[in-house]
């Protein structure tokens, strides 16, 4: 339906919200990426004119460029080739576009229109066929262009890929620093898919903080840390803008590994008590708890299938960490990793057909980053760290974030799902680690 | 004497672990500080952030002092195999040495922390060193402690004492303290 626009100039003032801004001194993400050059959909991206004093408060080409391209999807035309620089359609020459192979071209202004308030132009040009696929003007604040710009992206992924884009969402991750007496700096952060506008959710000295799971609508974190020295492990929820939380959890033992229900009503989670550990459901609002796996063996690391029929699982009971289904009643529990020495954290793409996971093939081989299919028990490995975890699908399915280590730093990586490009984000300091990617903004 | 010291620490320990605190920052953000590790006068080169480990430590270094490293008494801490839970028979021998002094001392409280190396998940590791501490603790108990007088906590691989990426690091990660 959407196709039927071509041509057309939308007109779209886009209503955000505003975050609060990020706190001053966060240590940001520095991004790095490797491998992708020369394939995909030859796209050129053509910086946007500014219409203003000074320079503009963002590059909301150079954003669109990046996204588009850690998608491994685009071949993106690099703009020392550009023999011209238009800004809307009425400029392009088209020549010019064949000439450097460019199929598809991106074109945009932005203009400051009010105190706090820009106009961003963009379009989207078909080469061959001389033609406008998309337009849109945008309206906003200077703390909204980096999103603009991340909505611009998802709607050229959207048009040229089939699939929906996910560069305007968040990603939850728990950053670790020690310091020079020892102690360890724990925070929780929330920011941009990208790494940009890291914002502050939790901060802990010496209190672990793992395992983030997003609610479906993008409001609030599940997450495991410890109340103080002397308590286990407990699950906490709390609401990200107002930063309220309480502990879900008050069991004579541990919980841990929430994973929030795709209604967004219950969180599956692991308790621990008197050294045995099984899966349980918790409703959200009641409180009420249900347990799930009644074994001797440790089952934990929980995650539902998207339509909520069923969780799969870790479990050691046959000897060795595999994953396991069971229905959410507890009933029907079946392995489903036969294959590799060891298989942990499984978690759903979105369709529900394949499951990323932690893998260990043995013979020394370490834990990497793979794809299972149910259907018919094939993994594909698709990274080579040997301590590479915490595997997380994008809200489309095209991308998998995880953490592993270079050198002795943790940093996140993100890979497209077909192995091609690989994004790392690091801190300058300290461990970045636990990712987790919202499915909404 | 050493008995004595450790007592007054724990129970120094015990008031200060009151003091913890959770206070809400501007920007929705919230701060929680474990306010029993101090960057004070106990601060340890090695790095460990746990307050009861501190106490450990202080032990540790008495009995080296002391050369009693013979005395199954002066090790607090027991090391596991890869993936295990059992005990070896030098930790065996620990763990009971352990549980008959404090069989012989009922008031006691003993806290038992359960570790992993970095391999395998996060959450796997927690669960496991959950494991490691109740085995530890099923011996206890056999062996006539009180089930209350036991609190068993679980780091997981979060709290290593060795920083390195090798056999001989993750050795040392895999264990089970023994805190009172």
């Amino acid at each position: 339906m959407k196709f039927d626009r071509i041509d057309k100039v939308l007109r779209a003032t886009v209503l955000l919200l505003a975050l609060s801004a990020p706190s001053a001194g966060l240590a940001k993400l520095t991004i790095e990426i490797t491998g992708g050059a020369g394939s995909g959909i030859p796209i050129a991206v053509v910086p946007f004119k500014w219409s203003g004093e000074g320079s503009s408060p963002e590059d909301i080409g150079a954003i669109v460029a990046a996204d588009l391209y850690r998608s491994g999807r685009f071949d993106l035309k690099p703009p020392s080739d550009f023999l011209s620089r238009p800004s809307q359609e009425s400029e392009v020459r088209y020549k010019d576009w064949r000439l450097i192979k460019a199929e598809t071209i991106v074109v945009g202004a932005i203009t400051r229109s009010g105190e706090d308030e820009f106009d961003v132009n963009f379009q989207l040009l078909d080469v061959y066929r001389e033609k406008i696929k998309i337009g849109l003007k945008f309206t906003v604040s200077e703390g909204q262009l980096r999103q603009v710009a991340h909505q611009i992206s998802d709607r050229i992924f959207d048009e040229m890929t089939g699939i929906e884009g996910a560069f305007n969402t968040r990603i939850a991750y728990v950053t670790m620093k020690q310091k020079e007496n020892g102690d360890r700096l724990y925070e929780l952060m929330v920011a941009d898919s990208d790494g940009h506008n890291p914002q502050q959710i939790l901060q802990t000295t010496n209190l672990p903080v793992l395992s983030p799971s997003w609610s479906p609508n993008g409001r609030d974190l599940a997450y495991v840390s410890f109340a103080d020295g002397r308590s286990g492990a407990n699950v906490w929820i709390q609401n990200i803008e107002s930063g309220n939380r309480r502990p879900v959890a008050r069991f004579d033992g541990n919980a841990s590994a929430p994973a929030w229900s795709p209604d967004g009503r219950a969180l599956a989670l692991t308790v621990s008590s008197a050294g045995n550990t099984d899966i349980y459901i918790l409703q959200v609002a009641s409180l009420e708890i249900r347990r799930i796996t009644k074994s001797l063996a440790i089952d934990t690391e929980p995650a539902w299938a998207p339509d909520g029929s069923h969780l799969v699982f870790t479990s050691d009971r046959s000897g060795r960490p595999h994953i396991y289904r069971v229905n959410t009643d507890g009933g029907q529990i079946r392995r489903l990793t036969m294959e590799g020495k060891e298989n942990a954290a499984a978690s759903y793409d979105p369709r529900g057909e394949r499951l990323v996971l932690v893998t260990n093939r043995g013979k020394g081989a370490g834990y990497q980053i793979g794809v299972f299919y149910p259907s018919d028990g094939r993994t594909d490995v698709l990274t080579k760290g040997t301590l590479d975890e915490s595997p997380t699908f994008s809200p489309n399915g095209a991308m998998i974030l995880y953490a592993t280590k270079m050198g002795r730093e943790g940093v996140l990586a993100a890979v497209s799902a077909d192995g091609r490009v690989r994004q790392i984000l690091k801190l300058h300091e300290g461990d970045v680690r636990e990712p987790a990617w919202s499915a909404s903004r | 004497m050493r008995r004595f010291g450790t007592i007054f620490l724990a129970l120094f320990l015990g008031i200060a672990i009151s003091g913890c605190a959770a206070s809400k920052k501007k920007g929705g953000s919230v701060e929680v500080e474990d306010a029993t590790i101090g960057s004070s006068t106990e601060s340890s080169s090695s790095g460990i952030g746990s307050e009861d480990t501190t106490a450990g430590e202080i032990i540790i270094l008495e009995s080296d002092d002391q050369g009693d490293m013979d005395d199954p008494l002066g090790q607090r801490v027991v090391y596991f195999d890869f993936d295990s839970a059992n005990l070896t028979p030098e930790a065996q021998m620990v763990v009971e040495a352990h549980a008959q002094y404090l069989s012989g001392n009922p008031g006691m409280a003993v806290v038992l922390e359960g570790h992993a190396d970095e391999r395998g998940t996060r959450e796997y590791n927690l669960a496991l060193g959950e494991r490691r501490a109740n085995s530890v603790s099923e011996i206890f108990q056999a062996l006539g402690v009180a089930p209350d007088a036991i609190r068993t906590i679980s780091y997981g691989e979060e709290r290593p004492v060795s920083m390195g990426q090798d056999e001989g690091a993750w050795s040392l990660n895999r264990r089970v303290e023994i805190l009172y």
